[in-house]
């Protein structure tokens, strides 16, 4: 099948019955693995990720050492299962790719020159692939980076929007990332208003840009909300 | 805000203005304004802004007394695991009184791996070359007993204001317990198990106010 032979907007709905603006239902678990310093578990829809969060430890060898500031390690991985057909668990061109963008959308936020000589680990694992794993996968690592006590400026909060039919759409699912005209994922620290991701395919005008960042701006600020949340349920005393 | 509850924030909030205070552990400052870097407590008086970390691995300061392990013997010193990303060094001269020559003497025989060590923080270099002393006057080989580890930051609840909460431990259990700062804390004596299940409890519900209480009555109970 090429591009736009699926019909994937009909009378204002999306596939699965969205309107244009509307996100899925997100799910968010904190404390999932309880080994690790900090881990989360976000599901946005059918698209489900884990995040687990190891250090600040020292970190070996010993040359990859920075003498002033510690370094942040992303290790993004598609679980076999995670797809129709079955993937094969080793880190392919699309897992290295992924786990370098994640890496240089949460590093603006954490404050690494406070450990020297160290690295902090995210791992993510994707059980679950139905469109927006990068921006799910980013999602989780902040909480399980705010979890495992790390300094941060700021929560990260990620979203994917795109275009479908000439329609601006939000939080694209699996059909619509492989078949939309445009997909752009999108990550922000919503306290600070800074934007640390932003990746785009497919062709837009310059208004259209701008009203889609203006859209994930607004869908980060909720998500950001139930970041906060689910953060603060943690910390809840039940009586 | 519920009452039994202390509020909690979490990175990236916003704290206070800065107004001449001094900027604490665990805030950062941005344009006259003081924001939180981790979830936890924020404590904020005329003079300083902190906030309390709810969780997070243990960063040296000098003159914190820790428990450490030695995980290495060198010619003149010691290598000590003091749960920390930093390995501390324990040089010779700050861990024997006595003239040692140490083309003679084996080290190990003062101290020697997987021995257990109760030391004070000497030295925190910038780069986080870390040195420990065993000149104090707390400071002692452990001998017997079982480790327990907790989140660092947790520790000041442990001890409690004045050391009231470690002091009811100590005397519901009949326990020897020394807490180091980074958060090992070792136990020795007969009723060590009810020890541990309070400071667990003390780990899990660190946040709330009254806790004392709640362990006080926890400990009462079993007997």
């Amino acid at each position: 099948m090429k591009r736009g032979e699926v019909k994937l907007l009909a009378e204002g709905k999306r596939i699965d019955g969205r309107k244009p603006e509307e996100m899925r239902n997100v799910e968010i678990k904190v404390d999932v693995i309880s080994r690790s310093d900090g881990s989360a578990e976000v599901a946005f829809g059918r698209t489900r990720v884990l995040a687990s969060v190891y250090g600040p430890r020292t970190l070996y060898p010993k040359y990859l050492q920075e003498h002033e500031t510690g370094i942040l390690r992303c290790r993004y991985s598609m679980a076999p299962f995670s797809v129709d057909e079955r993937k094969s668990p080793a880190p392919d061109r699309r897992s290295i790719e992924l786990s370098k963008v994640i890496r240089l959308a949460l590093e603006p936020a954490i404050f690494l020159e406070d450990f020297p000589k160290t690295v902090v680990d995210v791992y993510l694992e994707v059980i679950e692939a139905d469109g927006s794993t990068r921006v799910t996968g980013i999602n989780a690592s902040s909480l399980a980076l705010a979890l495992a006590g790390i300094p941060m400026r700021d929560l990260v909060c990620a979203c994917s929007v795109g275009k479908i039919d000439n329609t601006l759409i939000l939080d694209l699912n699996g059909k619509e990332d492989n078949y939309s005209e445009v997909d752009m994922a999108f990550a922000m620290m919503p306290g600070k208003g800074k934007i640390t991701l932003l990746q785009m395919d497919g062709l837009v005008t310059k208004e259209e840009l701008k009203k889609l960042i203006e859209m994930a701006k607004s869908a980060c600020e909720k998500i950001y909300e139930m970041q906060k949340n689910a953060l603060r349920e943690k910390y809840k005393v039940s009586e | 805000m519920n009452e039994k509850e202390r509020p909690i924030v979490l990175p990236g909030e916003f704290l206070c203005q800065r107004e001449g205070k001094k900027i604490g552990d665990n805030v950062y400052e941005e344009d006259g304004k003081v924001f939180s870097k981790v979830i936890g407590i924020p404590k904020i008086t005329d003079s300083e802004v902190s906030v309390i970390a709810l969780s997070g691995k243990y960063m040296p300061k000098v003159g914190d007394r820790v428990i450490g392990t030695i995980i290495g013997v060198e010619v003149a010193g010691w290598f000590v695991d003091i749960n920390s990303p930093y390995v501390a060094f324990l040089p010779l001269g700050e861990a024997v009184e006595e003239f040692v020559d140490t083309s003679r003497v084996d080290i190990s025989k003062y101290y020697d791996v997987n021995e257990v060590i109760f030391c004070r923080i000497l030295k925190v270099a910038k780069n986080k070359i870390i040195q420990v002393t065993m000149h104090d006057l707390q400071a002692k080989k452990l001998v017997g007993g079982v480790i327990v580890k907790i989140t660092p930051s947790k520790v000041p609840r442990v001890i409690g204001k004045g050391g009231s909460m470690i002091n009811l431990i100590k005397n519901k259990t009949n326990c020897e317990i020394l807490v180091g700062q980074n958060g090992v804390i070792w136990i020795k004596g007969k009723d060590k198990s009810k020890a541990i299940e309070a400071i667990l409890l003390i780990e899990k519900e660190s946040h709330i106010i009254g806790l004392t209480e709640k362990v006080e009555k926890m400990l009462s109970e079993e007997k």
